[in-house]
């Protein structure tokens, strides 16, 4: 009972920099698709057989997901950010902000041009022969007539594009967006479902009361009721200024601690802030960030500090293929990087390998101890694994190194496939290994003799903006070399596990009290 | 005042010209009234003089200056326009509506109360009552009062009227058509009105056109219509009232004087 309260307490620590993360995007969306909608739609109006075609490519914008858009967006800023790098010696983030802004803006568009053009398509003809009559001209008659008429659909459009927004705002996480879909993501990663619920119930909160106080503006338009409108306004400003003030609280540049899709992540996310913390850094957090991206985002100095791979960089960033044992890797990988300005602290001591697992009895059954035994039966067997493994080139490179041939794949969020392999759905799995789930359900690893998968220390990794700043250098060198696989897993499990479940900050607390000296 | 010479114009996607070789001469100070049946072109010949209709060919004139040689919306601020469906602003007040020409004028905000509250006293609406109404809140009498008020606004010379009583009750549109005729008086203003009903026309108006199929029939004071119609279209329209005084009085002679 108490650890639930603990995380609910927790996840209220968040909370400041949550909402007014999600407001603040949020809104700069909301105003500028509003921006751009009520001009287009007005210019629609004028514009019969155009009408059509735009409310229908509109439609079409609104029905490709929202997480898709925003995937969409990243690696489309990217390349334009290198475009302008090399045509005007300047790029941008191409991470956070900005492609939630683009996809948020255009998701919110629909809404608000559908019932814009409706609005102003509806006006009573009568009327606007009255105000041709009276001597408007044809911008006053769209000032002083349709527009004040059109108003009250027109908020109604504002009102469901405002609700749309903010909750696929949520969404905004993986792409390095900080918004109240943190709980959401690290919840599901983490199976913390009060993180989950908490999110899912601050966002409909914020959509609830946002949605509440457009709806007295409506109002206020529609009845002419100034006392209304100016509810409205002060509600509208209170609840964004109070959700914005902590943002402006800080004046110092935060550290961006970067974090992938899982547990350990997360966790070794939480004892750099700490150690940040300790050192007098104000710092914050990019979490869910996919393996590719992260790195990207390191090098354009969007995240400043994160923990990676080296058989990741290895395959994925440096796009090898050859295998020439750890030291060589390490070696190799730690001079590329210095060529391209990042600094590589060290290794943390332990390794997160990408290890095929097998539920032990299935495995003594069947006889297999290694991949070639597994490559026997493979035609038969059903393999899960994450979102990624099936695209990188590690797996490409195993399969084809002993021939596996799978009857089936199945795709988990990381976390799920190990009580898929222990209900029986999958037969293998391609397991962490600094996972404490190997340990508490007795899985047996899979060898692999031919050594087709790399090794994977944990590289601790700074961007080229800090990779001389020596404050920062010092508060993070104690990590090095300081954590013992063993130490790893415990504190993977107390996230992972059902019972007695811990926050990632409450595993990282743990975990630092385990370092070696 | 106003003259048309040669006017034709045709509607888009329509064969037939709206109207044709219209010549319209229509002196200061008259009621002048365009009648004829629907589709004959009376509105459309209304709509030339304050350019919501560009003719095809021909010219429109006002005091001799062609219409087009002016500004269409500060042409029409200086006309009053009244129509059937009256096209209130739901979103304005009484006093809103009233006052929205001397707005577009520039007027200061004082010049323009007094001129509503005086308007609003003209067509017998009392101020307090009505000023700051919304006109979903009026009947459909009240509400063309308040058209009229507003079309008088900004003082014009001209007035245009489009069927402005068709809509409402015989009671209402009688009255209100008699109060109008006083204003016309009152202010000398030129009126230039369109309707179907014959007998209003003859009994407002100090000069009638006869329109069919986009032409002028016959022009001419009320007597001289109903003394010597041009033709037998003429004569068919005009004997319409004629017919209605005829029954009226015999109706009457069976009751007896009241």
């Amino acid at each position: 009972m108490s650890a639930s309260y603990d995380m609910i307490a927790e996840a209220m620590s968040h909370l400041p920099e949550y909402l007014g993360q999600h407001v603040l995007i949020s809104i700069a969306a909301i105003a500028t698709g509003f921006v751009i909608s009520v001009p287009l739609a007005i210019s629609l109006s004028r514009v019969a057989w155009l009408k059509g075609p735009a409310l229908g490519l509109a439609g079409i914008v609104q029905t490709i997901p929202g997480l898709a858009l925003l995937a969409l967006f990243y690696p489309l800023l990217l390349a334009l950010s290198a475009l302008t790098q090399r045509l005007f010696g300047f790029g941008f983030r191409a991470l956070g902000f900005l492609p939630t802004l683009l996809a948020l803006t255009i998701y919110s568009i629909l809404p608000v041009l559908r019932n814009t053009v409706t609005a102003l398509s509806g006006t009573d003809p009568a009327i606007k022969t009255a105000a041709r009559g009276v001597g408007m001209t044809p911008w006053q008659t769209l000032f002083l007539v349709e527009l004040p008429l059109a108003a009250p659909v027109i908020m109604a459009g504002l009102r469901t594009a405002a609700v749309w927004v903010i909750g696929a705002a949520t969404l905004s996480t993986p792409v390095g967006q900080t918004s109240l879909g943190n709980y959401i993501f690290t919840g599901l990663q983490t199976e913390n479902w009060i993180y989950v619920l908490f999110g899912c119930i601050a966002a409909a909160l914020l959509a609830l009361v946002i949605d509440f106080l457009l709806s007295l503006a409506e109002k206020g338009i529609a009845m002419r009721s100034r006392r209304r409108l100016m509810l409205s306004a002060a509600g509208l400003i209170l609840v964004v200024g109070a959700s914005l003030s902590p943002l402006f609280a800080s004046k110092t540049t935060p550290i961006v601690i970067g974090a992938k899709s899982f547990e350990e992540q997360y966790i070794l996310g939480a004892l750099i802030g700490d150690k940040l913390k300790a050192a007098g850094f104000e710092s914050t957090r990019r979490d869910g960030l996919g393996s590719t991206v992260i790195f990207r985002a390191l090098e354009a100095g969007d995240v400043d500090v994160y923990v990676d791979y080296s058989g990741t960089l290895w395959t994925t960033a440096m796009q090898r293929s050859d295998m020439p044992g750890r030291e060589a890797v390490l070696g190799q990988l730690s001079s590329w990087l210095k060529n391209r300005g990042v600094n590589d602290l060290g290794t943390l001591g332990f390794e997160n390998a990408y290890a095929f697992a097998m539920r032990r009895d299935r495995a003594e059954a069947l006889g297999i101890r290694t991949l070639a035994d597994l490559a026997i039966h493979a035609q038969t067997l059903k393999i899960g694994a994450d979102f990624e493994f099936f695209s990188r080139p590690e797996w490409k490179a195993t399969a084809k190194t002993y021939g596996l041939r799978f009857a089936l794949r199945r795709q988990y969020q990381a976390n799920f496939m190990y009580s898929a392999l222990v209900d029986g759905d999958v037969d293998v799995i391609s397991a962490f290994s600094s996972d404490g789930r190997i340990a508490q359900y007795g899985l047996k690893l899979i060898a692999d003799p031919k050594n087709a998968l790399p090794p994977y220390d944990a590289v601790l990794l700074v961007s080229a903006k800090h990779a001389h700043d020596e404050k920062l250098l010092a508060a993070l060198r104690p990590l090095i070399g300081a954590l013992d696989l063993a130490s790893m897993q415990q504190a993977n499990l107390m996230v992972d596990r059902a019972d007695d479940k811990r926050t990632p900050e409450q595993a990282a607390q743990w975990l630092a009290g385990r370092l070696r000296k | 005042m106003i003259t048309l010479e040669q006017v034709s114009m045709s509607y888009k996607g329509t064969p037939t010209p709206a109207v044709r070789d219209l010549d319209l001469d229509i002196p200061r100070g008259c009621f002048f009234a365009l009648i004829g049946e629907s589709g004959s072109g009376k509105t459309t010949t209304l709509h030339l003089i304050n350019r919501l209709i560009e003719p095809g060919s021909g010219r429109v004139l006002m005091e001799g200056i062609d219409l087009r040689a002016l500004d269409p919306s500060i042409l029409r601020r200086g006309m009053g326009f009244v129509f059937q469906a009256i096209g209130l602003f739901p979103h304005l007040t009484v006093a809103e509506n009233v006052g929205i020409t001397p707005r577009l004028l520039g007027w200061p905000k004082a010049r323009i109360d007094a001129r509503v509250d005086e308007l609003l006293e003209l067509v017998h609406l009392p101020l307090t009552a009505f000023r700051n109404r919304f006109p979903a809140a009026l009947s459909g009498g009240q509400q063309q009062r308040v058209g009229v008020a507003r079309a008088l606004a900004a003082q014009p010379k001209i007035m245009l009227m489009d069927e402005p009583f068709g809509a409402l009750d015989p009671l209402i549109r009688d009255d209100l058509a008699s109060e109008y005729l006083a204003i016309h008086r009152a202010l000398g203003l030129t009126t230039i009105m369109v309707t179907h009903d014959i007998t209003e026309a003859f009994l407002l108006a100090d000069r009638v056109a006869v329109m069919r199929e986009g032409r002028i029939a016959q022009t001419g004071t009320p007597r001289e219509l109903l003394a010597a119609p041009a033709d037998d279209f003429v004569r068919s329209m005009i004997d319409t009232p004629r017919r209605h005084a005829r029954r009226l009085a015999e109706a009457m002679g069976a009751v007896g004087p009241a």
